[in-house]
């Protein structure tokens, strides 16, 4: 049977907030265990949640930036469970009137292909803390530091199709919402985290299958993975006659495969009912107006721009326009260089590569825009060729200095003095009486192949840092001379 | 001294006829000798106190003049209190002790008040009776065989037997009214989100409301003053500009028009209780008033729906309590499940317990259309016909309960008869009024309270019909005796 994947997915993203969706507590990552919780944070007897206008306005600038239509009336409910990392016994979310509607925005296929994926709504709530099982012998650490952080819960319409799509819509996401800078976006520390919602239907149906729930999936390359296996084992069933289980999967990276969690938890009623400690979060159009009128520039319309105005491939450009520090890094190198092309290479290939090779991200590059800059203004004005400026580049990313007093201290700088080119022109044609001998024998196409026998030495005798150009030129005379003189 | 009016009292500190620590130190006498026949109070903070008192003398020497300065006054044991246990009542708080003050129990601290205690109450304001306590129940100084009424009964018991002339005390479905009526004292609830509930310990969040008792109107709205406001930390409080509530006090009634709801003077009202109110109505009639026949239609729904909004709420604002984090933990719990079941098993009394699986059961799927949504509705309903009134009437006036305080014990088998104690006063809550129970005399010995229920933020006009018939009644002035001393 031929089936049709499809997928839905809900992302939990950390907004950038400095402090908590209800409280005055810190958000950082990474501090020491409960030194970031308040008593609000705590659920301690009489406190009270007091909503972050901030996280309101990062909300509001995700939905503008997905064309979604903004609920000027959004409530608050209750969502109770029991956990020992839910402080209060119930979360605080939006589950009738949440801040953001329908909306949608386009992904681009490595096909070059354009998909557009509705997103269904998105909505505030808190985030809980962490249960640490680890370190503790037969005990369970809370750590609440997380407790209260301000969550968007972006739900996206069953519309992707395959695991392809399911990335390709998780980055276009990611880098909307770093562009927008309401969340560092960061999946390794668990800003944007991904439960995938995933069935099966036989091709050409319209009716949806029975979907499983895989919670918690948290790079690109495990949503992926995930995908792949929860299809494989999902199309297992359907095909062996049998029926798929609606249920909350958790994916194991480690043996890269799905597990049922307990059907008791699956089967929680969470009793929503409208928050009584906030009122209705009633927001002003002219708000939402001004807000619209501020936004940075988003990814889709800084890759047009980038195409536009540094003639860009659509590649190219949406490789750099996608995240906005490194577009940002790209606009500062051309600003300096002065040259867009060459600046677009050297950032995705030097750049990029050596950050990759490093393991780096771009904020910890050893060289920044500026630096990159003041080295490719030394290619284009002729100072060192692009082959010199390579090896300039990793003595920089080394730590060594600036483009030019590496190059200085090197002694790196282009010959471009025609005497000494000269010199060493006459000195290879000198030494090579045979190779002479061919050339001025051979017609115009063999020629040009052996001309670069000659240029080779030449570039080898100037340590390879004889301006090509000129030597061409005077390579060209003294092959040239030396062919009339063998004919007078 | 302990018969003076906190005005009096205020008086006579800045005046230098007794200082903060000798008053101070005679409520605690007081408290020392007699709370053992009433068991008003859950804590007693001799040291805390005495401190304060000390720190007020200084300020009033220093010729400061705060209205409240240097007056001893008790809180429900409901407002947490920085460093002295909040039990809320409850076995599951009875170790708890906050780090940090209620916005209730700071405004009071700032404002100079010497807190002698915390009062008992209902097991996390959840009765009628002050029967709950884990701390045992109080009793009522006009006949300790009788229930001081609840939740809020310590605080009424006290400010009743003079054991300290203000209280703060928390009104969800009548907490406030209901004890003050028993009790023989003056209490207000103010309007929903007039009072900050930040640090009150939440029962019913949409319900719950903090507000002053004491022995006249003029000693609530001094109270009052000092608490009333905005607080930026409870979203749900009021932004409406805050009165001085002493301002209006003196204004005459004339031209005032009352209005009667029938369904507040028909069937189920005690007879000689109805005597009383009418014979208060007559008072504030020869002072100008005008009596006016209303009609409150949907009165009859007040009960169902204040007992599934209230549990409803309550079931998941209590659901904190879970053995983890601060509160009472079962011993050696077998497993997390263990840990949650027998914490708050051991941890809850009751009518608790009864309340959390009400209103667990009233918000489950499948049932909240049936009972949470429309009790909702109805809340509207019960609202608006509040509002249709006020369209014609200034304030609102009848009994605060059916009857007297009853004999202890006698409803607690029973507690569909316990909730109907609370038929005149829950929809006052269900429609964020402010309200007022007034001493309205006594009915075979036993206090009545007449109750005054007026519009959104009018707080300003309740305490002036109380006052002006405190002005010409004594009913307030009647203290119960004291049996042994």
């Amino acid at each position: 049977m031929n089936w049709e994947v499809v997928i839905g997915l809900e992302v939990h993203l950390q907004l950038a907030t400095e402090s908590k969706i209800f409280s005055g507590a810190a958000t950082r990552f990474g501090a020491e265990p409960n030194t970031q919780a308040c008593a609000v944070d705590l659920a301690m007897p009489g406190m009270l949640p007091v909503l972050n206008e901030q996280a309101v306005r990062y909300a509001v600038m995700f939905g503008l930036g997905i064309g979604a239509e903004i609920g000027l009336r959004s409530v608050f409910d209750r969502k109770n469970y029991f956990y020992p990392d839910l402080p209060k016994g119930y979360q605080i979310s939006q589950f009738q009137e949440p801040i953001v509607g329908r909306g949608h925005f386009d992904i681009q296929l490595e096909d070059g292909s354009v998909r557009r994926i509705g997103i269904t709504r998105a909505h505030l709530e808190e985030d809980a803390g962490k249960s640490l099982h680890e370190d503790f012998h037969n005990q369970t650490g809370i750590d609440l530091n997380r407790a209260g952080t301000p969550l968007l819960e972006i739900v996206s319409e069953p519309d992707l199709r395959s695991a392809e799509e399911a990335v390709a819509y998780l980055k276009t996401l990611h880098s909307l919402v770093t562009s927008l800078g309401i969340s560092d976006g960061n999946m390794a520390e668990g800003s944007m985290r991904c439960d995938i919602n995933l069935s099966l239907r036989p091709a050409g149906s319209e009716a949806l299958g029975t979907r499983a729930e895989i919670k918690n999936v948290n790079s690109f390359r495990f949503v992926e993975k995930a995908i792949h296996h929860e299809i494989e084992r999902q199309a297992d069933i359907l095909e062996a006659g049998g029926q798929v289980v609606q249920e909350t999967r958790l994916y194991d990276a480690e043996r890269d495969e799905t597990r049922s969690m307990r059907s008791k938890e699956v089967a929680n009623d969470y009793r929503y009912f409208p928050e009584p400690d906030l009122l209705p979060v009633v927001i002003e159009q002219s708000w939402v107006d001004s807000i619209r009128a501020s936004l940075p520039e988003l990814p889709a319309a800084k890759r047009e721009r980038f195409i536009a105005d540094y003639g860009l491939s659509a590649y190219d450009a949406s490789v750099l326009a996608a995240e906005r520090p490194l577009a940002d890094f790209y606009e500062a190198v051309v600003k300096d260089c002065g040259d867009a092309k060459i600046a677009a290479n050297w950032v995705q290939v030097e750049l990029l590569g050596q950050l990759n090779r490093s393991d780096l991200a771009l904020s910890q590059s050893p060289v920044d825009a500026q630096a990159l800059a003041a080295l490719l203004q030394r290619i284009l004005d002729g100072s060192i060729s692009g082959k010199i400026g390579k090896q300039v580049f990793e003595a920089m990313w080394a730590g060594e200095g600036d483009a030019d007093s590496i190059i200085e201290a090197r002694g790196l700088r282009q010959v471009s003095d025609s005497g000494a080119l000269e010199a060493m022109v006459s000195e290879v044609i000198r030494a090579n009486p045979e190779q002479v001998a061919q050339y001025l024998a051979a017609d115009e196409n063999r020629r040009k192949k052996l001309s670069g026998f000659f240029v080779g030495q030449i570039m080898k005798l100037s340590k390879g840092q004889a301006n090509p150009q000129m030597v061409n030129d005077l390579l060209n005379q003294q092959l040239a001379n030396a062919g009339g003189h063998g004919n007078t | 001294m302990h018969d003076l009016s906190v005005a009096e009292l205020a008086h006579a500190l800045r005046s230098r006829e007794f200082t903060s620590t000798e008053l101070t130190r005679h409520c605690l006498q007081r408290i020392r000798s007699l709370d053992s026949q009433y068991n008003s109070f859950i804590t007693v903070d001799e040291a805390g106190a005495l401190a304060a008192a000390a720190s007020a003398d200084a300020r009033l020497a220093a010729g400061e003049q705060g209205p409240l300065l240097g007056i001893p006054l008790a809180h429900k044991d409901i407002f947490c209190t920085t460093g002295l246990r909040t039990s809320c009542g409850s076995k599951m708080l009875d170790n708890f002790v906050p780090p940090y003050d209620a916005t209730v129990t700071r405004l009071l601290r700032d404002a100079g008040t010497v807190l002698l205690g915390k009062t008992n109450m209902d097991e996390f304001a959840m009765g009628s009776s002050s029967e709950t306590s884990f701390y045992g129940n109080t009793r009522n100084p006009w006949d300790t065989a009788r229930v001081p009424g609840g939740s809020s009964g310590g605080s009424a018991a006290a400010v009743a037997a003079r054991l300290v002339p203000l209280a703060t005390g928390t009104d969800t479905g009548g907490s406030i009214r209901q004890p003050a009526a028993f009790c023989g004292i003056t209490g207000l609830k103010p309007t929903y989100g007039r009072v900050s509930r930040l640090g009150m310990v939440a029962y019913a969040s949409s319900l719950d409301q903090g507000g002053p008792m004491a022995r006249s109107a003029e000693d609530c709205a001094l109270l009052l003053n000092a608490i009333a406001g905005l607080d930026p930390l409870d979203s749900t409080s009021s932004a409406h500009p805050v009165e001085d509530y002493t301002a209006q006090l003196r204004q005459p009634l004339t031209g005032l028009r009352i209005g009667l709801p029938r369904e507040y003077f028909g069937e189920g009202l005690d007879t000689a209780t109805g005597d009383r109110i009418h014979a208060a109505l007559a008072l504030l009639e020869q002072q100008g008033a005008t009596l006016v026949d209303i009609t409150l239609p949907h009165t009859g729904l007040s009960i169902p729906t204040y007992y599934i909004i209230a549990p409803a709420e309550a079931s998941t604002n209590l659901s904190r309590y879970d053995g983890v984090r601060y509160g009472y933990r079962c011993e050696a719990p077998r497993d997390l499940h263990d840990l949650y079941t027998r914490s708050r098993q051991e941890g809850f009394g009751d009518e608790v317990k009864r309340r959390i699986l009400v209103g667990t059961f009233a918000l489950s799927a499948g049932y909240y259309d049936a009972y949470y949504r429309k009790a909702q509705q109805v809340r509207r309903l019960i609202r608006q016909d509040f509002l249709d009134a006020f369209a014609s009437v200034d304030i609102i006036a009848g009994p605060t309960t059916p009857g007297p305080a009853f004999g202890l014990g006698t409803k607690t088998s029973d507690p569909l008869a316990m909730y109907l104690e609370d038929v005149y006063t829950l929809a006052v809550n269900l429609a964020g009024l402010p309200a007022m129970s007034v001493p309205a005399g006594l009915a075979a010995g036993l206090p009545v309270g007449l109750q005054l229920i007026g519009p959104h933020f009018d707080e300003a006009r309740l305490l002036n019909v109380a006052h002006q018939l405190q002005q010409v009644s004594d009913w307030h002035r009647q203290t119960p005796g004291e049996a042994s001393e």
